[in-house]
């Protein structure tokens, strides 16, 4: 089975991430990024899927040139091909706009023909999670979301999801897409074969006019929501520190319910 | 030609000088998987593995070999068959950990599949080396002996034949990997033997009756690291368990010379995080109104070790470089085992200063490297053996024969 894979390009949480001033959008060229962390169980649940079953695994991303790196890391854990729609008229895009580019990179990567598409839950930096829901509909395919455990059948697939209280099993007709969540697998490094052969790989980089989107459709100026303010954290406050001379439990109580968390 | 990206316009503290703009892509990925592979299974545990006296090698060499650590720098027989480069890259991002971490993979790729790979026979290279680089099989390389050290030229372990089979006696010492070893690279000497060449190499799987290996405790460095006695009682071998054409001391030195490679890089790992925890730490800690990084004596201290550091890394580089194109003499490995083992430890000595008594907990990193480093200064040639190799090639003159 071919397997369509969407990652994102996000910047390291662990650097110090901002935005840009002029337009209130993510900083992505002034802080290094990688390869969002949920995205990694989309593809090793396709790389899975696909050593199973036989097939390719394609990766397609959105992003700036530093975005390629993204389809790189993912090649590098194994995938087969790459996809990189880039495009300056894509910047600030919102998660309407974003489904709408990726709908049209996969149908144009798999001829019009999806047979299954996986995500992750939620990129790592606007962790808005409404993405592959949005990308279902464009493409017309079922979705099953917060995949735990992800299982191929006969013409479908069925796959676990836990919520709070109960878990859920649901079926799902193919082609299918399927969002996984970070308890269904254990990513995989790329192994150094894999860093080495991820070179030779092809990578397609397309534009909006070879996508057949118009570029009033997406970008910064059209879209649905838009960040009107940013303020930075406040400074974390001086702690206070209380000396239990055997009251502790009752002064942490008051403390706590003093800031209604009890 | 692809454009070279555009001169950081800031410095970064742990690469002043953009020695990465001297790496490649593929080097720069092969470092930082490397980097996430070592922190992600011993990051959060290693302070506690050296209090402990425990690491779980085994494991470890396990997830070293899916990620293909294990002999990467050689070809074929299930080995990546990466650079000598990717390989000082990934002894550097090891050892940033521990020594001890740099040294279980050291061990298992430069001495025992290095030697089976330089000298085995092919039934040896197959039987051993794919299930070695997998993490499956663990190896060793017994050369010191308790009363001979730098001069392995004086060994007392001996091999005799008997019939087709040889006959293996005596003891090895500091043998990293020694009791968790499925297989041992054992060096013995033969010219007891009518015809005897030499010391030769051979390949001891250690369920071989007569073989026992002792696990060493109470060590104060290295407490990361399998360090174990091999004994050798009679231990009857068949008679191709021998390294065919390989004589002399130049089959384990040739060896040692590709350990010690990896060892000059490594070695910068424990010095870049010393240095950076006592960077980071003079920045954070206050004394007399000010951060200790506002002293100068604190900055004089940042500034040497900084530069020490990245010489070092020019020096390991160039040495890498050299290596994948037209190789290396041993006294050239001399020389950075010399400088990088020597300059390392002062980089980690002179951090500790720098977080005073914090300096010892714990808490921190830089004691555990600071101790271990004194077994990387003496291990695969003291750094006083390196020097008199240096001197020989300098003057002519070999001072220690």
């Amino acid at each position: 089975m071919n397997i369509v894979v969407c990652v994102k390009h996000v910047p390291d949480a662990q650097a110090d991430r901002g935005f840009n001033e002029s337009d209130n959008t993510v900083d992505r060229a002034g802080v290094d990024g990688l390869l969002s962390e949920l995205d990694e169980y989309a593809v090793e649940e396709a790389l899975k899927l696909a050593e199973a079953s036989g097939g390719e695994v394609t990766v397609v991303t959105i992003g700036p040139d530093q975005a390629a790196d993204a389809v790189k890391k993912a090649l590098q854990m194994g995938a087969d091909k790459g996809v990189h729609v880039n495009d300056e008229a894509i910047h600030g895009s919102d998660a309407p706009a974003t489904s709408l580019i990726l709908a049209e990179a996969i149908k144009k990567a798999t001829d019009g023909n999806p047979e299954l598409v996986i995500t992750g839950m939620a990129s790592t930096d606007g962790t808005m999670g409404v993405v592959p829901a949005m990308l279902a509909e464009r493409l017309g395919l079922p979705q099953v979301t917060y995949a735990s455990e992800l299982t191929l059948g006969d013409g479908k697939v069925t796959i676990r999801r836990d919520n709070d209280a109960n878990t859920e099993t649901i079926e799902a007709s193919l082609p299918a897409l399927v969002s996984v969540t970070d308890q269904i697998n254990e990513p995989r490094y790329p192994s150094f074969k894999g860093i080495m052969a991820a070179k030779k790989k092809p990578v397609e980089s397309w534009t909006l006019a070879d996508l057949g989107i118009d570029a009033g459709q997406v970008g910064l100026a059209n879209a649905w929501t838009k960040v009107v303010e940013i303020a930075k954290r406040p400074p974390r406050e001086q702690g206070e520190i209380v000396k239990d001379e055997g009251d502790g439990g009752t002064k942490l109580a008051e403390f706590l319910a003093a800031r209604k968390f009890l | 030609m692809k454009k070279p990206p555009p001169r950081s316009p800031k410095a970064d503290p742990l690469d002043v000088i953009d020695l990465d703009a001297m790496l490649s892509d593929e080097e720069k990925d092969v470092r930082a998987m490397v980097r996430r592979v070592a922190t992600d299974l011993c990051g959060e545990h290693i302070a506690q593995w050296y209090e402990d006296g425990q690491v779980p090698a085994r494991e470890l060499a396990r997830e070293f070999g899916k990620a293909g650590l294990l002999g990467m720098h050689l070809d074929g027989y299930g080995c990546a068959g990466m650079s000598a480069v990717d390989y000082g890259l990934a002894s550097v991002e090891l050892e940033a950990v521990d020594s001890g971490i740099r040294s279980l993979v050291s061990v298992q790729g430069s001495l025992a599949m290095g030697a089976i790979h330089m000298f085995g026979s092919e039934e040896h290279k197959q039987q051993w080396l794919p299930s070695m680089a997998a993490g499956e099989a663990i190896g060793c390389f017994g050369l010191t002996e308790p009363d001979h050290g730098s001069d392995p030229a004086s060994m007392t372990t001996r091999a005799r034949r008997d019939g087709d089979d040889w006959i293996l006696t005596g003891r090895k010492l500091w043998i990293t990997n020694g009791s968790i070893a499925d297989v041992a690279v054992i060096w013995a000497n033969t010219t007891d033997e009518p015809g005897g060449r030499g010391i030769r190499g051979f390949v001891l799987p250690t369920d071989t009756p007569g073989f026992a290996a002792h696990e060493i405790h109470h060590k104060l460095s290295l407490r990361a690291s399998v360090t174990a006695e091999l004994t050798l009682d009679r231990v009857r071998l068949p008679g191709d368990a021998v390294f065919p054409d390989v004589t002399g001391l130049k089959g384990p030195l040739s060896c040692l010379s590709e350990a010690r490679y990896g060892i000059l890089w490594g070695a910068l790992g424990a010095a870049r995080t010393c240095l950076e925890a006592a960077r980071r730490y003079s920045i954070e800690r206050t004394q007399f109104g000010r951060p200790l990084a506002g002293f100068q004596l604190t900055q004089a201290k940042l500034a040497s070790m900084s530069t020490e550091l990245q010489l070092g890394l020019l020096l390991a580089l160039h040495l890498g470089r050299l290596k994948d194109s037209v190789g290396l003499r041993p006294e050239q490995v001399s020389v950075g085992k010399f400088n990088n083992i020597t300059k390392a430890i002062e980089i980690c000595r002179t951090s500790r200063t720098i977080l005073g008594a914090n300096g010892i907990s714990g808490e921190f990193p830089i004691m555990r490297h600071a101790n271990n480093l004194e077994s990387v200064l003496t291990y695969e040639g003291t750094a006083e053996m390196h020097a008199l190799v240096l001197g020989q090639a300098l003057t002519g003159v070999p001072a220690f024969r």
